[in-house]
């Protein structure tokens, strides 16, 4: 393209101004894709779940536990092909200032009926036979400095004392939802130390078809609903989606937030863009002196507002897809597998086209439809 | 000097612009101003919650009242304690709580569920938090299957009229009266009698106990002699410190993510503003050129256009403190993780707020207009005229 000099020489020439320029439109899309990106992981994580796991809970509330003895009967009900049990345990670590989710699990069923869990095969063995192991998500590494075969002690809140653990194991979960910021030990070591109390926080029920799903939970909440432990039961999806409304409105608010920002910044951008083609008028008659058609002079001038909001774009959406993983954030653990989705790149790349018509088409139209005798009368 | 008369008709001189970048900068203080009256509002609302004059017993290492469990031998033995004040009827203000979350589903979508406080409490409990003020209705019976909901939960969650019937825990309970707590996240829970709730919950526990303090300034001394009692292993909390505590969490997520927010959108402002002031600049070179030959020092062409950036930014800040004004008062809700139970709270904007905003966008002119200024005050006259 013979005209790809020009253009660069006009955006050359105020060299500050175009990287201003592009770079507030980098920071408007990045900051753009990092909220839009809260919401989508949020929404992501309440979609996740395998279609046949059930979780079936404490129908009084979350923070009720279960009689351990209704695993057995619910292990033979027709259609339940795996089941595992858990725990919350609230354990701190050190100041307790970092937040981490631990529990305590039946560990061999759960490891099965979560194939998400990934593990090196000796890890697993030595996990399960070892009754005062743990097994941690791999971020816990950096985030604690611990290592594999050490021993950590918890500070339980719920169930005092101090709890010390050997890691075992370290995973690496599969789904992102999994979090990788998670310590698991053995159910059947916590039931002993807090006196055989035989409690579970939650059933994790597998089920051969999921087309069987509101049947087999309906038939478990009917077999506990006269007993002082009524339960409900539910899909692991609408155990997951429970969670993410916890946020109220929250996620609503970050997208106001972030159309809030992209707009003002845009703004300013566009505005700044169209004072910046409005002092070439004189040249423009110039251009148009030596021959340059209308169409030409548009297609130029559309393709440097093209140049900046294009660029911008991709530093401020190429930023965020790259930053986020390479620093490994997850929202101080509330929102695990953070990721830009490509949605969101798709979203913001037409938001740059967008600003680039915005910003572009006035100044084009008017340097097509420039009379040349009025124009040059200004230049000296 | 250059009468500041000059900015104020040059900056009329170009409207569109104008209004776009003050609107652009409007809108980064409006979205300042409002995250952090969010955040002003959450942390509120649990600081208010907890007096100064009361303290908060729980089960030694737990972090919240959920992971607390105290017997009633517990609760007898922080009765008879010495520093708990007395009421009127010369009995110790003091309430043994049960603290429970149950699954509510909402108003406008029942497939929202929050976790809603339940709280059992003693008769005393009413004088014990001056802050709670029965707005409606009449106060539980004892031996009665009554609750009395806060105000906040009324609007948002089915069945909460006087009156009516709240199932939870596989009973019925009739709402007798709703309460106030001056703003306070007391007004997101549903209050009864701890007797009635014992057997339903969790047994034979009680999770926190909060008594009025004798004497406020002796909370040290109450602390110490309780913690140190070996018949009972307990942590002593001031009560307003511990509400406090719980806002920290995530008071602080959305602080930081008030201040990143603002910040990474403040720098695209100011980069906009200083892109607006060059082009104002350029274009107005033959004006600051006969600025210079009618004997106006760079120094004060610096600071005129210095003003006229701040001037621009200034209408933009106020201009976001009126967008922000309307949030004031909005209730949301989300979950206080630490409590891990729903809170609802409004915005506030406060006129510290404001003016914090308003500062803020004057800064950003200043920022954004230095360098188009600084170029302003270096320009040749000769080459200026031409």
């Amino acid at each position: 393209m013979k005209y790809f000099g020009l253009i660069l020489a006009n955006l050359g020439r105020h060299k500050l101004r175009s990287i201003l320029t592009i770079l507030s439109v980098a920071l408007a899309l990045f900051l753009f894709a990092s909220l839009r990106s809260v919401t989508t992981t949020l929404a992501a994580s309440a979609q996740f779940g395998g279609a046949r796991r059930l979780v079936t809970l404490n129908a009084t509330g979350l923070v009720f536990p279960l009689p351990l003895a209704y695993g057995n009967r619910i292990k033979a009900m027709p259609g339940v092909t795996g089941l595992s049990w858990a725990n919350w345990f609230g354990g701190k670590y050190g100041d307790g200032k970092r937040f981490f989710a631990n529990f305590a699990v039946d560990a061999e069923s759960y490891l099965r009926i979560y194939p998400e869990i990934v593990l090196p095969d000796d890890q697993k063995q030595a996990f399960i036979k070892d009754r005062t192991g743990a097994l941690i998500g791999k971020r816990l590494l950096t985030q604690f400095g611990w290592k594999l075969g050490q021993n950590v002690t918890l500070q339980g809140t719920i169930f005092p004392g101090d709890w010390t653990f050997t890691v075992d194991g370290v995973y690496t979960p599969t789904d992102p939802a999994i979090g990788d910021d998670v310590l698991i030990f053995h159910h059947d070591y916590f039931d002993e130390r807090i006196g055989r109390a035989g409690i579970a926080g939650w059933y994790i029920v597998e089920i051969d078809d999921p087309a069987h799903a509101p049947a087999i939970a309906k038939t478990i909440d009917d077999m506990f609903r006269n007993s002082s432990s009524p339960t409900k039961t539910g899909t692991e999806r609408e155990f997951q989606a429970s969670f993410a409304t916890m946020w109220g409105n929250v996620s609503f608010l970050m997208s106001t937030i972030g159309l809030a920002v992209v707009f003002a910044i845009l703004l300013v951008t566009a505005n700044a863009m169209m004072m910046s083609a409005r002092e070439r008028t004189g040249e423009i008659a110039v251009l148009k002196t030596v021959g340059f058609s209308d169409t030409l002079l548009f297609t130029l001038v559309m393709i440097e507002a093209g140049v900046l909001a294009i660029t911008g774009a991709v530093l401020g959406l190429g930023g965020a897809k790259l930053l986020y993983p390479a620093i490994n954030f997850n929202g101080a653990g509330f929102l695990p597998g953070f990721t830009v989705a490509t949605s969101t790149l798709i979203v913001g790349a037409l938001v740059a086209i967008g600003l680039m018509l915005a910003s572009g088409l006035v100044p084009a139209f008017r340097a097509a439809r420039l009379p040349v005798v009025q124009a040059l009368r200004h230049v000296e | 000097m250059i009468p500041i008369v000059y900015n104020v008709r040059s900056v009329a001189r170009r409207p569109v612009s104008t209004a776009l970048t003050a609107l652009g900068v409007g809108l980064v203080v409006a979205v300042f101003i409002g995250m952090l009256a969010l955040a002003n509002g959450f942390r509120a609302a649990l600081a208010k919650t907890g007096s100064n004059a009361n303290a908060l017993v729980l089960r030694k290492g737990a972090d919240s009242e959920l992971s607390s469990g105290l017997g009633r031998d517990v609760a007898s033995m922080v009765a008879a304690d010495p520093h708990v004040a007395n009421g009127a009827d010369g009995r110790p203000l003091v309430s043994p709580e049960v603290y429970v979350l149950i699954p509510l589903g909402k108003v406008f979508d029942t497939t929202q569920v929050a976790n809603v406080v339940v709280r059992g409490v003693s008769d005393q409990a009413w004088q014990v938090r001056s802050n709670v003020k029965i707005t409606e209705g009449q106060r539980p019976t004892s031996g009665r299957a009554e609750v009395c909901v806060g105000k906040r939960l009324v609007q948002r969650f089915p069945h909460t009229g006087i009156g009516q019937t709240l199932h939870f825990a596989g009973r019925d309970w009739k709402v007798t009266c709703h309460f106030s707590a001056a703003g306070s996240a007391f007004e997101s829970e549903i209050w009864g009698e701890n007797e009635q709730f014992m057997p339903v919950f969790r047994g034979e526990v009680f999770q926190s106990i909060t008594f009025r303090l004798k004497d406020p300034v002796a909370f040290d001394e109450a602390q110490r002699s309780l913690q140190a009692d070996k018949r009972m292993t307990v942590d002593v909390h001031r009560e307003s410190d511990f509400y406090t505590q719980q806002s920290q969490l995530l008071g602080q997520i959305l602080r930081i993510l008030a201040i990143m927010i603002t910040s990474i959108m403040a720098v695209g402002a100011v980069f906009g503003a200083i892109n607006t002031m060059y082009a104002a600049i350029a274009s107005r070179a033959p004006e600051i050129g006969v600025l210079l030959t009618l004997g106006f020092r760079p120094a004060s062409i610096l600071l005129s256009f210095l003003a006229e950036s701040a001037f621009i930014a200034l209408i933009g800040g106020i201009l976001g403190g009126l967008f922000s004004l309307p949030l004031n008062g909005i209730v949301t809700s989300t979950t206080n993780w630490s409590s891990f139970s729903e809170i609802a709270f409004s915005f506030r904007v406060t006129p510290l707020l404001l003016l914090l905003g308003v500062i803020f966008a004057v800064a950003m002119g200043v920022v954004g207009g230095f360098f188009p200024a600084l170029r302003a005050a270096r320009l040749q006259v000769v080459q200026a005229l031409r």
